[in-house]
């Protein structure tokens, strides 16, 4: 243990500790702009870069940046003297020197952290910079996010989450100086990059350098349009964390209250994503077990582990990274795909319309949702299955442009016939919830008894790896559970080397899965908003009467109706994908 | 692929290959042999020195573009190096180099559509008594003004 002084008060800290994290745990808040700690995930950024952190310790010449300078023995730090303020004053006017000053613009305004700083630091003009050129480069505008380096203030959170949590390798920061920015290899354009559009690098960034591609506009043009059917999927993650926008408490479930916002914006049909959720175990359980079978039954032709494939930034890595292995991912389309595929077919048909007068929007904790519904494989004559996705910070953008006072909202139901969903689909949400879905599905289908009990507590949590064995009536059954990036390319180059024995494993590309997707109310390194989501999803599981998949009516109904059976020949050509190797560097 | 391609990869593989076993800290060495041998860095160079030090070439890119020593294109048949020291700063040689660029409309670190000038910013070249200071293939052009320079890149097009 290590005492010291901080701002008159004493305090003892475990050696190894910041001044910054002493001061936190007084209830002194310093600020911070390039320093993110995302602990309980392993992630952390402290490039001491961007010094607004700066203190004063006695004894010392130069003022130490409190992120990075560790407490010792009778050290005496003062937080906020003249000398502290005006420093952390003249880097901030040196940082707007050459930011654009279009805050009232700005996609990111209300949500920025140089913005805050700059207001809480009373800045109201910046000195002796008239003349100074505001940086003009290039804007990188992908189908999923944008890049917008005017806005960049090189904290570097990006170039972690891209290299060290995800592995990725897409952004890095280049050149020097004035022209300093993060960019992908030769400053190309991302979608030419391997960045697989997790969005992660959204979620950290403290200006409005990286954003979401802004899809709102189209939305409000196809609603406006009465030629067109408009209809609207919901993804689970969403109705966990959508209600932060508004000011409700993180893990506040609002799912009543979405349904009635989204129909008081003008959409035809209100449907769930969790409905294509249950279709997805349907497919992608008889898939594991029919491999499963094969499997123990001696075929040694069958490939295991199967591998979920319902994240898309996932998909985009291994198809990267892993080109050799695109055999083991399930065939499987994600649930944002399915639902797209079954209402431009079964449901068009329902309707009697053309898919062409149908728009299809989901809204998704998610920016690679974006990417994901314009790949070729997921349009039939150029019309895409899903029109548009959007993410949760765009629907709450809309519910406010639409004049909608979301908090005293009722709460409604969904409308039928896509919009029935059991607990098994909601939890999709969390990472674990995929393979915890299929555990409940494929343990009754392959024993033909019913559940013990029907919550697999040892499949959750927010560890970045984790193994379990679940006993399927004498038969252990290896379930391998990774979330970023990172923690699949271990778990996946573990496989490579014959390391791990899993018959089935999940992946999802965000913390804690898509309740932290990219696309979710920004969590400022608040991980505990991540996890208060994930127990609203376990909670919603908790409320409903059906909780595996394999009940669910609507699906079953569906099946009878139109696509016969699971994993069957209609099934294969609506519901599942291929994939392919990408090349990208 | 086309042939300068191949014998661009082939000759990185060379180098590499003298390089078993190298780690990131080998980047830079590796980069500027490829540099010495090849006259630039070209973007299969730099993705084949990726895949051998397994890091990502935005990476690679990152690091080469931090240094003023690398560049991403061939030189020029005339590589002019503009001294950016502090002699010839504070005589004037930025607006040399802008009169440069606008001259060659190419930005430093480029080489023109012919194939007849590169550009090159360097700090202080040891010839401040000269400031402002150009050095085109070892010949040094002193004193110079913005408005000496379309007279001097004129002298070198004519010799083609």
């Amino acid at each position: 243990m290590v005492k010291l002084t901080i701002d008159g008060a004493s305090i003892e800290v475990k050696k190894g500790t910041t001044v910054y994290q002493a001061a936190k745990q007084m209830g002194i808040n310093i600020p911070v702009l390039c320093y993110m700690n995302l602990h309980h995930l392993g992630i952390e950024n402290k490039p001491a870069g961007c010094r607004i952190c700066v203190v004063e310790i006695e004894g010392r010449r130069n003022l130490a940046p409190s992120c990075s300078t560790e407490c010792m023995e009778g050290m005496v730090v003062k937080t906020h003297t003249v000398r502290v303020i005006n420093a952390r004053k003249t880097v901030m006017e040196l940082l707007l020197s050459d930011h654009p000053k279009d805050c009232l613009i700005c996609s990111k305004s209300g949500q920025c952290d140089l913005q805050e700083i700059a207001q809480t630091l009373g800045i109201r003009e910046i000195h002796a910079v008239e003349n100074a050129a505001v940086s003009t480069y290039r804007k990188d505008v992908s189908p999923a996010l944008n890049r917008d380096m005017d806005k960049c203030i090189m904290c570097r959170r990006c170039e972690t989450i891209c290299n060290k949590v995800q592995t990725v390798g897409a952004l890095n920061a280049i050149n020097r100086g004035f022209t300093a920015v993060v960019a992908p290899a030769f400053e190309q354009d991302l979608i030419d990059s391997p960045c697989t559009f997790c969005g992660q690098c959204v979620a950290v960034c403290p200006t409005g350098a990286l954003t979401e591609f802004d899809d709102t506009r189209n939305i409000m043009k196809a609603i406006a349009d009465p030629t067109k059917t408009v209809i609207v999927q919901t993804a689970p993650a969403v109705r966990a964390a959508l209600g932060e926008e508004f000011g409700m408490e993180a893990g506040t479930l609002v799912t009543g209250k979405l349904a009635a916002a989204l129909r008081r914006i003008g959409f035809d049909k209100v449907f769930d994503t969790d409905f294509a959720a249950d279709l997805t175990i349907m497919e992608e359980g008889t898939e594991l077990l029919d491999r499963l079978t094969k499997y123990l039954g001696g075929d040694k032709s069958v490939k295991l582990p199967i591998l979920t494939s319902c994240c898309p930034a996932w998909v985009n890595f291994f198809e990267t990274y892993y080109p050799t292995m695109l055999d083991i991912p399930s065939t499987a389309r994600s649930p944002q795909q399915m639902f797209g595929s079954v209402a431009k077919t079964y449901y068009a048909d329902q309707l009697g319309i053309k898919r062409e007068d149908m728009v299809v929007v989901s809204i998704m904790p998610c920016l690679a949702k974006k990417y994901e519904c314009q790949r070729d494989e997921f349009k039939v004559n150029g019309n895409p299955d899903v029109d548009f996705s959007i993410s949760t910070r765009e629907l709450a953008a809309l519910i406010k442009t639409y004049n909608i006072d979301f908090v005293s909202l009722p709460d409604e139901d969904f409308d039928a016939p896509l919009g029935e969903s059991t607990g098994a689909a909601v939890i999709f949400g969390a990472t674990g919830g995929v393979i915890e879905a299929a555990v409940r599905t494929a343990y009754e289908v392959f024993t033909g008894k019913s559940l013990p009990k029907i919550d697999f507590t040892e499949l959750r949590g927010l560890e970045g790896i984790r193994q379990a064995t679940i006993d399927f009536n004498g038969t252990p059954i290896n379930i391998g559970i990774a979330h970023q990036l990172g923690n699949a390319r271990k778990l996946l180059d573990g496989i490579k080397n014959g390391m791990y024995n899993f018959h089935a494993i999940e992946i999802m590309a965000c913390p804690g899965g898509c309740v932290g997707g990219g696309g979710q109310p920004y969590h400022h390194n608040d991980i505990e908003i991540i996890r208060k989501r994930a127990n609203a999803i376990y909670e919603e599981d908790r409320s409903k009467p059906i909780r595996v998949s394999h009940e669910n009516k609507e699906v079953l109904q569906l099946y009878k109706e139109f696509l016969g059976e699971p994993y069957g020949d209609l099934a294969h050509e609506l519901l599942h994908t291929h994939y392919v190797a990408r090349e990208m560097v | 692929m086309s042939t300068t391609t191949t014998s661009i990869t082939a000759g990185v593989k060379e180098i590499l290959s003298a390089h078993p076993e190298a780690k990131r800290d080998s980047l830079i060495p590796i980069l500027q042999e490829i540099q010495e041998k090849q006259g630039f860095l070209s973007r299969e160079a730099v993705v084949e020195v990726g895949k051998a030090l397994n890091l990502p070439v935005s990476k690679i890119y990152g690091v080469a573009t931090f240094y003023n020593q690398f560049r991403f294109a061939p030189q020029g048949k005339y590589h002019i190096q503009v001294c950016r020291g502090t002699a010839c700063h504070v005589k004037g040689s930025a607006a040399v180099l802008d009169s440069l660029k606008r001259e060659l409309k190419i930005d430093s670190g480029e080489t023109t559509r012919d194939g007849l000038f590169s550009l090159e910013v360097v700090a202080c070249i040891g010839a401040c008594g000269l400031a402002p200071v150009i050095n085109i293939d070892g010949n040094f052009h002193a004193n110079l003004t913005s408005q000496k320079i379309p007279g001097i890149v004129n002298q070198y097009r004519k010799q083609g």
